[in-house]
């Protein structure tokens, strides 16, 4: 009978459909309860390409070593938890497809630069969110409070709209090589998160906030090195938007 | 942390020194930024200065490419510099004013991005502060100098 020579055709077909592969992913560690120094961690993980980094982190943490520490919260993109340098490059592991990045070769994960690292790949986000504060990330009004909501045409909104897709992330700043040397710096993300404002109709307070980023650490220091647009998973305009401000400060039109 | 279990973290030389009670230092990224740093400062010298690299820049390239090009192109090259060339093109006024200008604008361009550079990459305080007063000592002597020299040049000197 024929039959079993077929059932075994059939398996070998099935393997070869498998849509597993084995991804190397080359994590820097960092333990500062263990050691000084960062080590770089080989995984070989069996993970579907068409899978995200999230997901191999996920197996990695979840099946092979606990240990291994990274933050995210939604897994969509949306967050902006997950920022890390994966092959060099700074991206949200949960945007990033295996199949994108060449699964033949390492994938290398490490923590965003610029900012301390804590355990793995989490950093002290402090100094970054220290930035946003200080550029009054909130509305700002005079005069009396409308009865009904502040409106606004959609040429008005169409003017900022590119800069509200911020989620912090972080990607931006710390792809940033005036920020890498010098935290002092504002950074992209305050930058975009001060356009947002400073060039919306229903705000009165732009001109203070040109004042804040016209300061020595201010947009001057912006090198126009364009790595924060390239970082910017959700593809702002970073340093379009930075130069925007620069126009708005020398003619203090907006 | 166990260590009968394989680290999470590989070996590392000279073995574990570190653990919970006793954590290994992180190291700071320079200058971090806290809710008192940077103090902010009012005016707009920065503004200024990035305006001046731009506007001096376009100046610089229609002064200095005319400049190389009297100096070693037109005329014999290079070959025709001398105490009597010099001379002769300082004896106009017009001359004078492109040299001084080239002077002043090429010094404090250059100062300028100097100054950026040191800012970019020097990360304490006191480097910083000998660098740029080095940088600012040469740039005032040089240009004192060379303006010196243009305004008091004597053709009959012996």
């Amino acid at each position: 009978m024929a039959t079993p020579v077929m059932d075994k055709a059939e398996a070998t077909a099935k393997t070869d459909a498998s849509p597993y592969i084995t991804v190397t992913f080359r994590i820097r560690r960092f333990n500062p309860e263990v050691s000084e120094h960062a080590v770089w961690e080989d995984f070989p993980v069996e993970i579907d390409p068409k899978e995200r980094v999230l997901d191999g982190l996920h197996k990695i943490k979840w099946d092979v070593d606990g240990t291994l520490t990274f933050r995210r919260s939604c897994a969509h993109g949306i967050c902006g938890s997950d920022a890390m340098r994966i092959n060099g490059k700074n991206r949200l592991a949960c945007k990033t497809l295996i199949k994108d990045i060449n699964p033949e070769k390492p994938i290398t994960v490490e923590a965003i630069k610029g900012l301390t690292v804590l355990k793995d790949l989490v950093v002290d986000m402090e100094p970054f969110f220290q930035a946003y504060r200080d550029v009054m990330p909130f509305l700002v009004t005079k005069g009396n409070e409308p009865t009904r909501e502040r409106l606004q045409s959609a040429e008005d909104r169409e003017r900022f709209d590119d800069t509200t897709k911020c989620i912090l992330c972080a990607a931006c700043t710390s792809s940033c090589p005036v920020f890498w040397n010098d935290g002092q710096y504002f950074g992209p993300a305050a930058i975009v998160n001060a356009h947002r404002f400073i060039f919306d109709s229903r705000d009165d307070a732009g001109e203070q906030r040109l004042e804040i980023l016209n300061d020595k650490d201010g947009v001057w220091r912006c090198r126009t090195t364009f790595n924060c647009t390239d970082a910017c998973p959700r593809g702002i305009e970073v340093t379009k938007a930075i130069q925007e401000v620069k126009r708005a400060l020398i003619t203090r039109r907006f | 942390m166990s260590t009968d279990t394989t680290p999470a973290v590989g070996p590392v030389e000279g073995g574990h020194v570190h653990d919970v009670d006793n954590p290994a230092p992180l190291i700071e990224p320079p200058r971090k930024r806290t809710g008192r740093t940077p103090r902010s400062t009012r005016g707009n010298f920065e503004m200024a200065a990035w305006l001046f690299m731009r506007l001096s820049g376009v100046v610089l390239v229609v002064l200095v490419i005319g400049h190389l090009l009297i100096q070693l192109v037109l005329d014999g090259g290079v070959s025709k510099i001398g105490f009597a060339f010099v001379a002769g093109r300082w004896a106009s006024p017009f001359w004078q004013v492109w040299d001084l200008l080239m002077l002043w604008l090429a010094m404090l361009h250059g100062a300028n991005g100097l100054r950026t550079v040191i800012n970019d990459y020097a990360e304490r305080p006191t480097t910083r502060l000998w660098l740029k007063g080095l940088l600012y000592t040469a740039t005032v002597f040089t240009i004192l100098l060379g303006t010196l020299v243009i305004f008091t040049f004597d053709p009959n000197i012996r």
